[in-house]
């Protein structure tokens, strides 16, 4: 939703359109924790006290503010906070009342904003990350079947990032592995791939929503200056991380491996997939663990949530690109509780047949994450 | 008469303008006579040299095109070939010069400025003297914009140099207030921004890091593009600078369309915070940006390029060039299937003499 719009989305969602009676998979959820402190109960003592005496070390300039300061307070909704206290998302009755009840998801795929993966003190990252796993689970998977985590893991330290996945694996609470975007190197450099290995052995996608903070200037074109840029440039790097994935050889490696590029929007890939194609062609000797053509990967092995949704400036234009990414391919998210959350019921300017409604609001996601 | 020869043929008739062909520098040793006395003693005692930009490394054949090498030079040094391979071969009435040995990666300004000096003055005497079908960008040392206007008022007297030239993973994106004194040189002479692929590695390839292949550095050079794009809406640049217009060279554009519609869409959400832009972005794009049309990265097939260009929404974007004597294209088969021969004569002369004030006087 955009300022522009100027309603809220009511909570009782008597006016859902009868058209669209879909049970909705909603790859892109939001939940929060109230504070830090909520993780301490699942940390050792050394870091209790850690927690007061060092600040979290993170490679960004400010200590609780992004260096782009977003259009509203905790990037949310301003309805979306809860009327019990706490930020958009802590709340779990708050959530199942404003996104799970009222649009009828099936399922919704958590991703907590926040990660060990990019604490410069590797063991505190490596005890928020468990933390964060065993609080996901105490308090929202356990309490609502609707909710499915991801497995949070402290990315930079491989080792420890595999020992997190066995520990979660198997348990049908957590559907994917996350790690942060803005990683020390590109995700698709070998640094990072015991994490893969472990994926494909647990048959785990891995879900990879922009976040993190490495350092790296923001833009491939340095630092920019506005929310406005940075807000679509992490959408930019969201692409840059897929052609990572395939041009480094992930998928020739794990073969049975699947990536979810969460909140870059989708209409980017036939253009970034066209490119790579044509330089390939003439580049291919520098990359021979590719036995195919790049845009043949995109097209099997990664995935793309909508949020936020792309807006053609004539509709049916969004027709024809789906027709080049593959209608497979695309996975409807809300970004709830987000301002720039999109509405499963008008989402779409675009007229879709029931099937392709199924796909996008279900099937492909339910394919992707194995429900049955 | 052969198929290529034929081709040839058509491209002489309607006397195109090629909107980027790379003349190499082939070393500090050519430039050393355009050096004052101390750079001169500078460059010769400390043996500096080698200033190719690592983004175009010219062992590639990507980066010269295997039946437009000549052994024993870099590709693009001789004038000969450039004249008989790109201004014949494609009948072309102009080409825009832009050279990019490293200017802009060097740290010492100082030195930056006094090669970017030589660079032009080495341009205009033993290339653009010698072809009166040659143009030129001035190369400047953006790191000092001080010191690039004062080489922008310096060389603009000669109506042969167009543009000005950047590179699209410089400093800083190019919208940025920093180099907007460049920009009040340029429009005031009626030059033109031209930002090229390519980067000074001032900073990691993409927010993600540094891509362990060369294929994916020239893959992120869309992305670099595109976020360069957003600067400029954001920044207010043709707020200040109306007559202005950048060219994006070597960019590839099809990736243009989805980029306008997200661009549009964030700007819908957030405009509060840059109250100047005061319409959509592609409105912007579309008035003051210009795109070269190699390399295409084209879509499988003529009728997906035709669908594609309709999304882009206007005949006018597209500036005709050959990347000469980068590998985009096997034979003379510059165009990707899809362009109608109307649009073709756009991209070929119309555009490029709307986007350069300086090629007015080039042949309708």
């Amino acid at each position: 939703m955009t300022p522009e719009d100027g309603r809220t989305i009511p909570s009782e969602s008597s006016a859902r359109a009868s058209s669209t009676k879909l049970k909705v998979i909603d790859c892109d959820v939001h939940h929060a924790l109230r504070s830090y402190k909520d993780l301490l109960p699942y940390m050792a003592t050394r870091w209790h006290s850690h927690a007061e005496k060092f600040a979290r070390r993170r490679p960004a300039p400010f200590q609780a503010s992004s260096p782009y300061p977003k259009t509203a307070p905790a990037l949310s909704r301003t309805d979306s906070w809860p009327p019990n206290g706490g930020p958009p998302g802590s709340d779990l009755a708050f959530l199942q009342e404003q996104l799970l009840d009222a649009y009828n998801i099936e399922y919704g795929m958590l991703h907590l904003l926040m990660s060990g993966m990019d604490e410069r003190n590797q063991d505190l990252g490596n005890a928020i990350c468990s933390a964060i796993n065993d609080w996901q689970y105490e308090h929202w998977t356990q309490k609502d079947k609707r909710l499915k985590a991801a497995i949070v893991v402290p990315g930079e330290d491989p080792a420890a990032a595999v020992k997190e996945i066995e520990r979660w694996a198997g348990n049908p609470d957590f559907a994917q592995i996350s790690m942060v975007t803005h990683a020390i190197e590109p995700l698709g450099r070998r640094r990072y791939w015991p994490i893969y290995e472990a994926a494909q052995a647990h048959n785990l996608p891995v879900g990879l929503h922009s976040s993190g903070t490495n350092g790296q200037a923001v833009t491939s074109a340095g630092w920019c200056s506005f929310y406005v840029e940075e807000q679509h440039n992490v959408a930019l790097s969201q692409q840059q991380l897929a052609i990572s994935l395939v041009c480094e050889g992930v998928f020739e490696r794990f073969p049975a491996l699947k990536a979810v590029i969460i909140e870059a929007g989708y209409v980017w890939v036939p253009s970034a997939a066209w490119r790579l194609d044509q330089h390939w062609a003439r580049m291919k000797d520098e990359v021979p663990h590719l036995t195919k053509k790049p845009s043949e990967y995109f097209r099997t092995h990664l995935w793309y949530s909508s949020q936020p949704a792309d807006e053609p400036e004539r509709p049916e234009d969004l027709r024809t690109v789906l027709d080049w990414i593959g209608w497979d391919r695309l996975l409807f998210s809300t970004d709830y509780p987000h301002w720039d959350m999109d509405n499963p019921e008008t989402v779409f300017k675009l007229r879709l047949s029931e099937q392709e409604q199924k796909m996008i609001y279900n099937e492909n996601a339910r394919a992707v994450y194995g429900f049955a | 008469m052969s198929q290529t020869a034929a081709a040839a043929a058509q491209y002489t008739a309607l006397g195109g303008i090629d909107c980027d062909v790379h003349p190499a520098v082939p070393g500090m040793q050519t430039l050393l006579p355009y050096l004052d006395p101390y750079w001169q003693e500078q460059v010769t005692v400390r043996g500096i040299d080698g200033l190719d930009l690592s983004s175009f490394p010219i062992e590639m054949d990507a980066h010269g095109r295997p039946d437009w090498r000549q052994p024993g030079t870099k590709p693009g040094a001789s004038l000969a070939r450039l004249q008989a391979d790109a201004l014949d071969g494609f009948g072309s009435q102009l080409a825009i010069c832009n050279p990019l040995y490293g200017v802009l990666a060097i740290y010492n300004e100082h030195f930056a400025a006094a090669v970017a000096r030589a660079m032009n003055d080495w341009l205009a005497a033993e290339w653009l003297d010698r072809e009166p079908r040659l143009r030129a960008s001035i190369t400047v040392a953006a790191q000092n914009p001080e010191l690039a206007v004062d080489e922008i008022n310096r060389r603009a007297a000669d109506p042969r140099f167009v543009q000005v030239l950047l590179l699209a993973q410089g400093e800083m994106p190019v919208g940025n207030r920093r180099l907007w004194p460049i920009y009040a040189a340029a429009e005031r002479h009626g030059l033109s921004i031209g930002v090229h692929a390519g980067s000074t590695y001032r900073h990691a390839i993409t927010s993600n890091g540094w891509p362990s292949y060369h294929l994916e550095d020239y893959a992120a050079h869309a992305q670099a593009f595109q976020s360069n794009l957003l600067s400029l809406v954001h920044e207010g640049v043709f707020n200040k600078y109306p007559a202005l217009t950048f060219v994006m060279i070597e960019s590839g554009f099809t990736w243009l369309p989805t980029f306008m519609w997200r661009a549009n869409k964030t700007w819908r959400g957030v405009r509060a915070e840059v109250p100047w832009v005061d319409r959509a972005p592609s409105d912007v794009i579309r008035d003051h940006v210009r795109f070269t049309l190699q390399p295409t990265d084209a879509p499988p097939t003529g009728a997906d390029m035709e669908r594609l260009l309709n999304m882009i929404g206007s005949d006018d974007m597209l500036l005709f060039s050959t990347d000469y004597p980068h590998w985009q294209f096997d034979g003379h088969n510059v165009w990707p299937e899809g362009f109608s021969p109307a649009l073709k004569r756009r991209i070929l002369i119309d555009n490029p003499r709307n986007a350069y004030p300086r090629l007015k006087e080039a042949r309708p």
